[in-house]
């Protein structure tokens, strides 16, 4: 009978090994992820900037013709700003306090692009459409559907204003707009120009709702000239990926 | 269910890394004794032997798995070929009177009972102090025997030493995969071999002292892989079961994906049924590394393959959902955005485990290849096994466990399919 030999350093060894290969991936995952968030609040100061210049802008309407105000704020940067914020509560966590954080001052700029558009609207004369558009992360299979929906009527109608907000999120000036509105908790919710509609809306239910959207729907336009049209638009892409 | 899934990774990840990194502290620990034989071997003693080939259908490969015994660099008066034909319904027996009067050589016919009673048949007419397999599929290396002997010789206690296997003239990519995964056997099974934790004596010439069956008795069914069981009983006994490295063996590999799966169906059968048999041995004290490493590590494998298989049908399914629900609600004209952007490149922890197990596997399949004598320290064949296995090793594995609880066994005697005569 071969007698058992239990060689306990090299047991040790083999878990201080391991837990070094751990250590070596949640640390390299840390880092990665710390970057990332560190890029979007670079991305997020940037568009804080540009949106105070807009407001400054504004405030000097007095003083501009309508034609030179900008209305770039909510540029294609933070579409992309939307996206990633969307991937990072699903790969980093949407518990992470990072990431709440990035959100909750995401949609502090989506309101103050808002009322700041919605006064520019008003000022210039025009007749846009704004959608704010309410989701829940959580057990929400029609949110996810709503987003597909809003993405898709964006493609359509770049000068579409597509706003998403986190219902659940705890943030005071989302809770604001909710009593405002008197936005419903069954979700998602879209509030279009003022009115609140409750429950999934279809393409063909928001276009028959709005005729007017055929105003702004997109012209087709050389392909050289297209790229400038898309920068130009101000919507949001949060509402496709915010509820995956 | 995804934060499940992640505890259930990071669990067997941790295991499977835990392994993986016995194996290499072992190597470190122990690669002086990794013994290279020079290339023509003289011992004191030869000892007699008997080499039995069981077969089954086997008349295309037979004659030169004999051709490559009768080559064996060891003494002939010394050497004793049993050619047992278990029941052929090809011209095997007429391959095997080509050899009958040769020297050594002698040949049995008996009507078909499976691959342990071919083996039985032929321990019933041994009196020599060692006894080895060579499956008809395979060709040993002319000083495979010598080196093997050599290693009885040095070590009195070792009762039973197994062969390093190499694929043979591997042909397409099938083959290759192969090639990848018993280069990296040959490691493991050395490693074993320095732990005591040996847990198969595998078919193509493993070589035992007679006396571990006269003490244990004769092979048995064993699910049709007494090749694991002879294994495990040797080890609930205390005899030591250790590898010859460079004691090379070269086995023809199933050739297609059906005859792969048939292959590994029948292995991981048996794997399965003869852990459940001798469970008994695992977490005791007095059965050492095999209740300790060998099956728990077993299992966390087989277990680990089920569920990255299920992991992936969820993922896929997830994926699937997805694409349905966002074509059914508007269409497939609006998805056109291929922008690519590193942020959205995975960093999570589980990828860069899965590079970490997926370095150490490579590393495995590298070491393997040096103890194989290749030239070069890494191959295509690497990339095929990765690939091949992680889409088809779920299945088999499924397949045995399904079959487990209806206990339907395969067969060895199916898996070979009579040739036309």
């Amino acid at each position: 009978m071969q007698p058992p030999s239990t060689n306990y350093k090299k047991i040790i060894l083999t878990l201080l090994i391991t837990l070094t290969l751990f250590g070596i991936a949640f640390g390299t995952s840390y880092y990665f992820d710390t970057r990332k968030i560190n890029q979007l609040h670079t991305v997020e100061d940037k568009i804080s900037i540009d949106l105070l210049s807009s407001e400054t802008q504004f405030s000097l309407l007095q003083e501009l013709s309508c034609k030179d105000i900008s209305t770039s704020v909510l540029s294609s940067e933070l579409n992309s700003l939307a996206d990633k914020i969307t991937y990072s509560e699903n790969n980093i966590g949407n518990d992470n306090v990072n990431v709440i954080n990035l959100k909750k001052a995401y949609s502090l700029l989506e309101i103050k692009d808002y009322l700041l558009m919605k006064q520019i609207t008003t000022r210039c004369g025009q007749k846009p459409i704004f959608v704010l558009y309410f989701y829940n992360n959580d057990s929400c299979a029609d949110c996810t559907k709503q987003g597909y929906v809003l993405t898709s009527l964006r493609e359509s109608y770049p000068n579409l204003r597509v706003y998403s907000f986190d219902y659940n999120l705890d943030l005071s000036a989302i809770k604001a707009m909710i009593s405002i509105y008197k936005v419903p908790n069954e979700l998602p919710a879209l509030v279009i120009n003022g009115k609140v509609y409750s429950g999934f809306q279809s393409i063909e239910a928001v276009e028959k709702t709005f005729p007017q959207l055929q105003t702004i729907k997109k012209k087709v336009v050389p392909k050289s000239t297209s790229s400038s049209t898309t920068t130009s638009t101000t919507t949001d892409s949060k509402s496709t990926n915010s509820t995956n | 269910m995804d934060s499940f899934y992640t505890i259930v990774f990071y669990s067997l990840a941790f295991c499977s890394t835990y392994v993986q990194v016995f194996f290499l502290v072992t190597f470190f620990e122990k690669r002086r004794s990794i013994v290279k034989h020079p290339h023509v071997l003289e011992l004191k003693n030869y000892p007699t032997v008997t080499v039995a080939v069981p077969c089954y259908n086997e008349e295309r490969t037979v004659r030169k798995t004999i051709e490559s015994l009768q080559a064996l660099d060891y003494p002939k008066d010394k050497l004793s070929i049993f050619l047992i034909d278990d029941g052929s319904t090809d011209t095997t027996w007429e391959v095997f009177k080509k050899f009958e009067n040769t020297n050594g050589i002698s040949i049995f016919k008996k009507e078909n009972g499976g691959k342990h009673t071919a083996l039985n048949l032929a321990l019933s007419k041994c009196n020599t102090e060692f006894f080895g397999c060579l499956d008809s599929d395979s060709l040993v290396h002319p000083q495979a025997l010598k080196r093997i002997i050599n290693m009885f010789e040095g070590d009195p206690k070792a009762m039973s030493i197994v062969p390093s296997i190499i694929v043979l003239d591997p042909k397409n990519i099938i083959q290759n995969a192969q090639k990848a995964e018993y280069e990296m056997a040959i490691y493991i099974k050395k490693m074993l071999g320095f732990m005591g934790g040996i847990h198969v004596t595998p078919g193509p010439f493993s070589i035992f002292r007679k006396k571990v069956f006269d003490d244990l008795g004769e092979y048995r069914k064993a699910h049709n892989t007494e090749d694991q069981e002879i294994a495990f009983r040797m080890q609930e006994n205390g005899y030591k079961i250790d590898h010859c490295n460079d004691a090379y063996v070269y086995t023809i590999t199933p050739s297609s994906i059906f005859k792969l799966y048939k292959q590994r169906l029948r292995w991981v059968y048996g794997s399965i049924n003869n852990m459940i048999d001798y469970r008994r041995l695992l977490f005791r004290k007095k059965y050492g590394t095999v209740a300790f490493f060998t099956i728990p590590a077993g299992i966390i494998s087989i277990v680990s393959v089920v569920f990255v298989f299920f992991m992936l049908i969820y993922n896929i399914g997830k994926f699937v959902y997805t694409k349905f629900t966002q074509i059914s609600t508007v269409g497939l004209s609006n998805y056109h955005n291929l922008n690519f952007d590193w942020f959205f490149f995975d960093t999570k922890t589980v990828f860069f485990f899965s590079i970490i197990l997926y370095i150490l596997l490579v590393t495995s399949v590298i070491i393997g290849r040096r103890m194989a004598n290749e030239k070069r320290a890494i191959s295509i064949s690497v990339v095929y096994f990765i690939v091949i296995y992680s889409v088809l090793a779920p299945l088999w594995v499924l397949k045995a466990i399904f079959n487990s609880f209806i206990s339907k066994e395969s067969s060895w005697t199916l898996e070979r399919i009579p040739s036309k005569t």
